[in-house]
């Protein structure tokens, strides 16, 4: 099967109920994307699919096939992007391991609501457990980078 | 008047953020190494027994497969901690539900899984021991002779003489549950055997020293046959200090036995329900105050349990005891604690180590008495803080200039709390949401108890290298909390040149000194100290003729005037006490008993704050687990073992649920700490539940004494009262 | 991840008559998979062959004629609350999909998925139940129309037979006087529920619909039939809440206890009922 990964195609011969984050960590060596519970609950194997945030532990690769995938590979270039940036300045990554989940997730907010309200950052990030930092630092960044945009 | 730093004090952005943020930090589940295979845990069903039988279905190609069992330990089957008492892997004897008893490896992880449930044990089941009291009572033996990991008593003066003479006599019971670490990143290492026999352990910990010395005894190897290696590491909290030995040692058997490297990954119910947890406890209080309002004595029991091997139980028993009588100037102490064993995974560290517990109790005790005196919460405290020149209950000498009562009125000040805590009196009346404003005044001991840090005697190097960058090299591990770049601060402060020439090198066991755990809120204070010493050290060595490489060692030096008694348990605790007051602010749902804390201040004077964005990060940190151990986080306990043990069920604060935290920094810098830093990980996670909590009765006029405080609690108790 | 991959099989339905016939021949179906997936983690799903049906073109699409609104069963959670139509006209559902776990899980988690898994604590359910849902459901051999409230039988046992498919869910359009939905769970978001709520009321007519309280979700009749004729008074509100206790069955497990379900139930109603005195 075809999987287009961050615009780039890429043929896996993979069982069709394999996890869409394994086949982008082994198969696709993308280790960007996390598993940290296996249940869709902590956010940190959220990926993009079609545009759309999607925690990838939940897809079946052969679902995928066919679709946009977008990894924090794809997200990131050689110079940090403006979430990034926004993310470095105000140490909203601590141990890092929710923080390409968050950054998506914080994209796909900010996707949606050019200058989000707090009650909507906190929503848009609800479904992204941090367990370091208390999440005030995101929420910091996140303002920032709406502020900036 | 405070100094201007290049860059300490200065909000530097973390150092290793860069990877982080582009998804490039190695953890150990990124890593594969070539012929690597898999690994997991076989693991006992019942909390008490005998291993009667262990058979294999047909099903499975056993041929394939690694196996490792006790009788394979080359050396101890013991994991080297503090008593001899838990094994690697059980061979015969149970104590707790999801002890290891076999290890198996394969190259498919598929058929890994697949064999995983075709392993059949039999067992005779022993009764088994869930419960403190019946632990004491020890009628069923569980450990050792009598079912007791530790036991310390603290005393100062002498409370018996004093009841007589107390105008009131206040008592109180409260208790705290396990609270399980919850890092996102699950425990993992990878394990590997090199063709000199040398063991490699790579992977997600706090201690590679620790891990260093478990193994030594398990293979029976030196140390320079055993590397250690950390990881890039998502989030540990304690829950990664010993447990790594264990899982180590795991890998590492199985690497040697298959001659091949061995991955061994925990997914998150099997981190959950086998991993340590921190300590549930119940404490005492009995109180004899006067009649203005004094502390005359204070007598507290403070019991923990510490599940079915000893850990850290004796340690974590130290610190919960030894701050159970708080920031209180008291003549007369006696405080006595007992860690016990019961049939449960053994419990561990967790940011705190007791004193969240111990705290927790005498917070709400506090405005207890307050309410027995008739005086508001904050002048009692006030007419009790401790002051420069009093001493604690070990006898420890207050030497900083803190004015702990100017502390607290500067936190209730801003928090508005006494005109929220007015209005909502008269708010309440009417209405299905009740607010309440409450708080908590304590500290944090930071650095190891008494001669723990003259026992460590922890080792720093630098080297300064003919690249023109600095290497330093400590064994203290970046886990969130900004090691990296709060150890750059300072060397580059120290040696007068740019962040961007420190390198901090890795801890690899091979590659660093031992500079002791990443524990007890040491990392700055303690570590950092050596490392300003040594850089002040290399720059006077660099300023004289020299030959690049300059490597200069130092070694921790024990500040003047520390004494400490481990038999009488008196004298200087520690080095130097953060202190804190905390103030909550909550609305609770009267339909629901759903509590949501809604405003939070978190004040603290930690000595120096050499990163204010990092510091903040960890305080909000800190604070969020707080909340959660208060509110949320509830170990369901079923025969044993953790019956939550998914995200799901087990629930820790989301983005929705935390309030909005607002952190304050007082600074008194610390002679003895780094660049006049003090410890300031674990104090935030021992403010917020009594805080809650206290606001909670404030809203209610309901007293709880346990945490976590849910709303099948909290409800029933708000109908009794509206139906009185 | 606990279940061996390989007793598994996926693939996708090309149309609705290849699906159709891959059930009948034991075969099941897979939407968004937000439900079969943590199962399947956890090493608790059966092993099974599955076929997609989450890009079915019958199986997509809202649409609204004078009587109903009629959703796609694979129309996921954000689809269902962002729909103008929808919030207008059935605000109970978009609160619900609202309310359903993360972004993540409303992108992909399904209506026609949220149904067919049949768990008692299903956000969605009682909200159906009070807008009288009704479900389409399609097998190679026809198709059928059956009332939400007759779908469920039971714990997590349904009307719904292996080979069929649901399609789609029609809500009759309608005029209700008020409307209310709450879900009481173990934190703001991502929270499974611990007691469900819905209720519409129309000039002698209440609906009232829980979930969590019993082996599957709920209507109330005689509460509704009570409040019916009745004057909402403070004494009726009082004697309403005694007799919804007689018509759930809560209990107590890993998430809440029977006592707390029973007295949130109550307080729901009361506060439901205290919105229109």
């Amino acid at each position: 099967m075809t999987l287009t990964v961050n615009g780039q195609p890429h043929s896996v011969d993979v069982h069709p109920m394999r996890r869409l984050l394994d086949v982008l960590r082994v198969e696709l060596s993308l280790t960007g994307t996390k598993e940290g519970c296996g249940e869709g609950e902590c956010g940190a194997c959220s990926v993009f699919l079609d545009g759309k945030l999607v925690n990838s532990c939940l897809i079946p690769v052969l679902d995928a096939v066919g679709c946009d995938i977008v990894t924090i590979e794809g997200v990131s270039s050689s110079a940090l992007q403006p979430i990034q940036k926004a993310f470095h300045a105000a140490g909203a990554a601590q141990c890092g391991i929710c923080t390409p989940g968050m950054l998506l997730a914080s994209l796909e907010l900010l996707g949606k609501h050019r200058k989000p309200s707090m009650e909507q950052i906190r929503e848009g990030l609800a479904g992204n457990l941090c367990r370091c930092t208390g999440y005030m630092r995101i929420f910091e960044a996140v303002q920032k980078a709406s502020e900036d945009a | 008047m405070k100094m201007q730093h290049r860059f300490v004090g200065q909000p530097v952005p973390r150092v290793e953020a860069v990877s982080k943020l582009t998804g490039t930090a190695l953890y150990v589940d990124d890593l594969r190494l070539p012929g690597m295979i898999y690994g997991v845990t076989i693991r006992s069903t019942i909390p008490r027994g005998t291993i009667r039988e262990i058979s294999f279905s047909d099903a499975i190609p056993w041929h394939e497969f690694t196996m490792v069992r006790a009788e394979d330990i080359p050396g101890k089957n013991i994991v080297t901690l503090i008593f001899e008492d838990q094994p690697y892997l059980a061979a015969s004897r149970i104590n707790h539900s999801q002890e290891p008893i076999l290890l198996i490896a394969h190259p498919d992880k598929d058929l890994l899984t697949k064999a995983r449930k075709h392993i059949h044990i039999e067992y005779d089941p022993l009764p088994p021991v869930f419960d403190i009291d019946e632990s004491l009572r020890a009628e069923t033996l569980v450990w050792g002779t009598d079912n007791v990991f530790k036991r310390f008593t603290i005393k100062k003066g002498d409370v018996d003489s004093v009841w007589s003479q107390a105008a009131f006599i206040v008592e109180g019971e409260y208790s705290t549950g396990a609270q399980e670490q919850l890092y996102i990143e699950p425990n993992g290492v990878i394990a590997s055997i090199e063709t000199d026999g040398t063991v490699v352990v790579r992977g997600s910990m706090q201690c590679p020293y620790y891990v260093q010395k478990a193994l030594m005894a398990l293979f029976a190897l030196p140390a320079e046959k055993i590397r250690i290696i950390q990881m890039e590491t998502g989030g540990a909290f304690g829950g990664k200090e010993e447990y790594p030995s264990m899982l180590a040692g795991h890998a590492g058997l199985l690497a040697m036995k298959s001659g091949c490297p061995v991955k061994m990954v925990y997914d998150r119910e099997e981190d959950m329900a086998s991993t340590t947890k921190r300590h549930p406890s119940r404490t005492r209080h009995k109180t004899a105050v006067s009649a203005d309002g004094r502390l005359l004595a204070m007598d507290i029991e403070f019991m923990i349990d510490g599940g079915a091997y000893a850990t850290l139980s004796s340690t974590v028993l130290s610190r919960g005891t030894i701050h159970a009588a708080g920031p209180y100037r008291c003549d007369h102490v006696r405080v006595q604690s007992t860690a016990v064993a019961t049939n449960v995974p053994p419990h561990g560290a967790f940011r705190g180590f007791g004193a969240p517990q111990s705290l927790f109790a005498l917070e709400r005790h506090m405005d207890k008495i307050a309410r027995v005196l008739n005086l508001a919460p904050e002048e009692f405290r006030k007419r009790n803080l401790l002051k420069t020149g009093d001493t604690t209950a070990t006898g420890q000498l207050i030497k900083d200039p803190i004015d702990l009562p100017a502390l607290q009125s500067r936190a209730l000040s801003i928090a508005d709390y006494e005109s929220k805590r007015d209005r909502f009196l008269r708010e309440n009346r009417n209405g299905k949401i009740k607010r309440g404003i409450g708080f908590a005044t304590f500290f944090h001991g930071c650095g190891f108890t008494g001669s723990g840090e003259r026992y460590l005697q922890s080792v720093v190097e630098l080297e300064a290298q003919t690249d023109g960058t600095v290497h330093v090299m400590t064994s203290m591990t970046e886990m969130g909390q900004g090691t990296t770049t709060i150890l750059s601060q300072i060397a580059a402060e120290s040696l007068g040149v740019p962040i961007a020439c420190i390198k901090i090198i890795r801890p690899d066991t091979a590659q660093v000194p031992n500079s002791g755990p990443t524990v007890a809120s040491r990392t700055a204070m303690v570590v950092g100290r050596i490392v300003q010493r040594a850089a002040a050290d290399l720059k006077a060595a660099l300023a004289k003729p020299h030959t690049l490489p300059v490597r200069i060692r130092a070694q921790y030096q024990e500040p003047p005037g520390v004494f400490w008694d481990d038999q009488q348990y008196k004298g200087e605790a520690y080095g130097a006490f953060s202190y804190a007051t905390y103030v909550a602010e909550v609305s609770i749902d009267t339909l629901t008993g759903s509590v949501q804390v809604e405003d939070f201040v978190a004040l603290q004077e930690v000595g120096r704050v050499l990163n204010p964005t990092l510091a903040k990060g960890q305080i909000e940190g800190g604070v969020a687990q707080g909340v959660g151990f208060a509110l949320y986080e509830k170990v369901e306990w079923r025969d044993g073992v953790m019956a939550n043990n998914q995200m799901t069920n087990y629930v820790m604060p989301t983005a929705v649920d935390v309030p909005n935290i607002r952190v304050y920094f007082d600074e008194i810098p610390y002679e003895h700490g780094a660049m006049g830093a003090k410890g300031i990980g674990e104090l935030p996670m021992d403010g917020p539940a009594p805080a809650i909590v206290n606001a909670i009765e404030n809203a209610l006029g309901v007293p709880f004494n346990h945490v976590p405080l849910l709303p099948e609690d909290i409800l029933p108790a708000i109908q009794k009262r509206s139906a009185a | 991840m606990r279940s061996f991959v390989p007793e598994f099989a996926l693939t996708t339905a090309k149309d609705l008559a290849h699906a159709l016939h891959l059930l009948s021949q034991g075969t099941l179906p897979f939407a968004g998979g937000t439900d079969l997936m943590v199962l399947f983690n956890a090493g608790k799903l059966a092993p099974s062959s599955f076929v997609s049906v989450r890009k079915l073109p019958e199986l997509r699409g809202i649409s609204m004629s004078p009587e109903f609104l009629e959703i796609g069963a694979a129309m996921t959670y954000s689809e269902i609350r962002h729909h103008p139509q929808i919030c207008a006209e059935f605000p109970l559902l978009a609160q619900s999909a609202s309310w359903t776990g993360s972004i993540a899980n409303q992108n992909r988690g399904t209506l026609g998925g949220n149904i067919a898994n049949a768990s008692p604590a299903a956000d969605s359910s009682p909200v159906l139940l009070v807008y009288d849902a009704e479900l389409k459901l399609i097998s190679e051999s026809g198709e059928r129309w059956v009332p939400y409230s007759q779908f469920h039988l039971g714990y997590k046992a349904m009307t719904l037979q292996k080979r069929e498919l649901i399609t789609s869910i029609r809500l009759p359009r309608d005029q209700f006087a008020a409307q209310y939905g709450r879900k009481v769970g173990t934190r703001k978001a991502m929270a499974i529920s611990k007691i469900s709520f819905a209720a519409t009321s129309k000039p002698g007519a209440f609906r009232i619909a829980l979930g969590s309280v019993a082996p599957m979700p709920i209507r109330c009749p005689k509460t509704e039939q009570f409040l019916a004729s009745q004057k909402i008074t403070h004494a009726a509100v009082e004697e309403a809440k005694a007799l919804i206790t007689q018509e759930i069955s809560p209990i107590s497990d890993i998430r809440s206890t029977r006592d707390y379900r029973l007295a949130v139930t109550q307080n729901l109603l009361g506060e439901f009922l205290e919105s229109l005195l």
